[in-house]
């Protein structure tokens, strides 16, 4: 739980005027489950997007310890960051929607490839003793995930919840060091959020992998986050754990309005008794 | 209904996925290898050029149907392979060196021509493989001292190291053992993790690239193995017809090979064979019927366009996954008799994303 895995150091990015990240530092320990919460628009997917190098920061640089050890990850290529550990899922579900489960497993399995073109052409020995290795490997995960009635069916026509669960299980078969999930629990009912919730936590302690999330459900994120890093408009607002978080004052103003707000609506002292409720919110 | 029961992974990897394939599979070879003793010459010349097309349709089954690039200007790859075979047959390599050199150079003109499609996607590729065509069939017609111009080529019977292939029926064997390796050769990659890089990148590029595709390097290999075995099959056409001209390599015949796909059914290499055949006997069908319609009918100029442009119509509104999704659909209604339901391949419409310009 000591070593950090990934460290962010002053980030910013600037898309023309608007400053969507701005100056952000936070470390990811090996092994925890870290969440960033904060309103609509805070620049949470953002920072997703900054880690998984699909933008450029204008500032600041991410630090990670990789197979071979720390390096600079702002310096590596966008199709670089699997291979060294890095999956990830995304908010709006970007699975391979013509392909079976099984298959987008496989391609999740892509970055263990040992065979090239010529190989993979003649469709030698070498390509189907590593295309058998890499299935054992998916139907692992789909044990672990449960979706061994799932998987020859073609995603296009799964419901929304399982598809949830496939591209969690996509980004697990690149055997990932720390996963990033994106909303893991958008869209989904009560019951599939609390299988989430399990499933989160089984990752992080069975298979060892740390967790990095954007997540609104707070149930979702006390229930599994070891730390919680609120954001608003760009900006860190607080970091702890989940409870110090919610009871934070800067963070209740962000989603609620400050004191000040609602005590400017009041009406002068004495004349509503309804007044003085709405102070204590 | 075949239920097959799955005890090992090694099912799922090989080619053949039960008896059923095999039997039918090697019934077809059966046929295709008596061919020449079942029909007439002339029904063989069309079976020749449905393995020619066929190899094209590979090639492009590959890059619209399973990377999802559309080509508008797979013509001028099929021109490069014939015009390359034509000038070095001529100046006396043997034809295996020479169809090699055909095919790598189209491979590498290929490549070049996806560069921009890593920029560029949708209707912007359509315009940049567009333009790409018009450009090599004007190359085509002014570089003269090598290609002849418009005045076209003629070219020399083929030559396996001394052994002349006179006849059709050696040539027709020539293109089915081609045919046959081009079809196991795409099989293997699908099947491998190269194709099914193919099939992420067309899914969805931002995901593909987060599992570790690299982008760039298998777009450009999609566009260098399509060109490549259009090259192949323009190196074939031209032995075939044994004379070519720049305007056989014009827009109408790129806007040919796309159909035969999308008729035959994107993303299946069923498909591509199916559309092969479509595109074949189309016209010899067309012509058998003129003569029993109205003169008015028969005779019109232009009939040809109009059929061809009602059946891709139909094919949109009615069936888009092709040919090969209309054989699925009968397949498993009598598989499936009498509970095949009407509704059974419809998709889910889902309104996550607005449809994306592909």
């Amino acid at each position: 739980m000591t070593a950090t895995l990934l460290s962010a150091k002053n980030l910013s990015v600037r898309f023309g005027g608007v400053l969507a990240v701005n100056n952000v530092s936070f470390d990811v320990k090996q092994g925890e489950v870290f969440t960033l919460i904060g309103p609509n628009g805070a620049g949470k997917t953002t920072v997703f997007n900054l880690i998984s190098r699909i933008y450029t920061p204008t500032a600041g640089e991410i630090d990670y310890l990789g197979p071979k050890g720390l390096i600079k990850l702002t310096d590596q290529a966008p199709q670089d960051v699997a291979a060294l550990g890095i999956a990830r899922t995304f908010q709006n579900i970007e699975l391979f929607e013509h392909a079976s489960v099984l298959h987008n497993l496989l391609i999740g399995r892509h970055t263990h490839r040992q065979t090239g073109f010529w190989q993979d052409l003649f469709f030698t020995p070498s390509v189907r003793e590593a295309e058998l290795q890499s299935r054992e490997k998916a139907e692992e995960v789909i044990d672990f995930l449960n979706l061994q009635h799932y998987r020859d069916t073609f995603v296009a026509g799964l419901p929304y919840g399982v598809r949830k669960v496939v591209e969690m299980a996509r980004a697990l078969c690149t055997e990932p060091k720390l996963l990033l999930l994106d909303e893991p629990s958008s869209g989904l009912n009560v019951e599939e959020t609390d299988d989430m919730a399990f499933w989160i936590q089984d990752i992080q302690q069975e298979l060892g992998i740390s967790v990095l999330m954007v997540e609104h459900d707070m149930g979702l994120v006390s229930k599994v986050s070891d730390r919680v890093l609120a954001m608003n408009q760009g900006e860190v607002l607080a970091m702890g754990t989940p409870r110090e978080v919610q009871s934070d004052a800067g963070v209740i103003e962000a989603y609620l309005g400050s004191v000040d707000d609602v005590s400017s609506l009041r009406r002068p002292t004495g004349t509503s008794p309804r007044a003085t409720q709405g102070g204590a919110l | 209904m075949r239920f097959i029961f799955k005890t090992e992974y090694r099912q799922d990897v090989e080619l053949a996925k039960h008896d059923g394939h095999r039997l039918w599979y090697s019934v077809l070879m059966l046929l295709l290898l008596a061919a020449p003793w079942l029909f007439t010459e002339y029904w063989l010349a069309q079976l020749t050029f449905v393995l020619i097309y066929s190899i094209a349709a590979l090639g492009i089954m590959l890059l619209a149907g399973f990377t999802g690039l559309f080509s508008l200007g797979h013509a001028a790859f099929l021109g490069v392979g014939a015009y390359t075979q034509a000038v070095l047959t001529n100046s006396g390599v043997p034809f295996p060196i020479a169809l090699a050199g055909a095919g790598a150079l189209s491979a590498a003109v290929g490549w070049v021509v996806g560069l921009p499609a890593l920029r560029v996607k949708g209707i912007y590729l359509g315009m940049a493989t567009l333009s790409f065509g018009f450009i090599v069939e004007e190359v085509l017609a002014r570089w003269e001292s090598v290609t002849g111009g418009n005045a076209g080529i003629h070219i020399k019977k083929p030559d396996l190291f001394g052994w002349v292939l006179e006849t059709e029926i050696q040539f027709y064997f020539l293109c089915l053992v081609i045919t046959v390796f081009s079809t196991l050769g795409i099989l293997n990659l699908l099947r491998a993790p190269t194709g099914r890089a193919f099939v992420a990148i067309r899914d969805s590029e931002i995901s593909a690239q987060s599992m570790g595709i690299h982008l760039a390097r298998y777009k450009t290999l999609s566009f260098a193995i399509s060109a490549g075995l259009a090259g192949v099959a323009g190196a074939l056409y031209v032995h075939k017809l044994q004379f070519i001209s720049p305007d056989q390599f014009n827009i109408l015949q790129s806007i040919d090979l796309l159909l035969m796909i999308v008729i035959g059914g994107l993303g299946s290499v069923h498909g591509a064979f199916l559309g092969a055949i479509f595109l074949i006997t189309m016209p010899q069908l067309i012509a058998l019927v003129k003569d029993y319609l109205p003169a008015v009918v028969g005779q019109a100029p232009g009939l040809q366009g109009l059929v061809y442009g009602l059946v891709l119509i139909a094919f949109v509104l009615f069936e888009p996954m092709g040919l090969y999704g209309r054989w699925l659909k009968v397949r498993t209604y009598f598989e499936m008799f009498p509970f095949y339901r009407k509704g059974m391949f419809k998709r889910q419409k889902s309104f996550q994303k607005s449809d994306r310009l592909k």
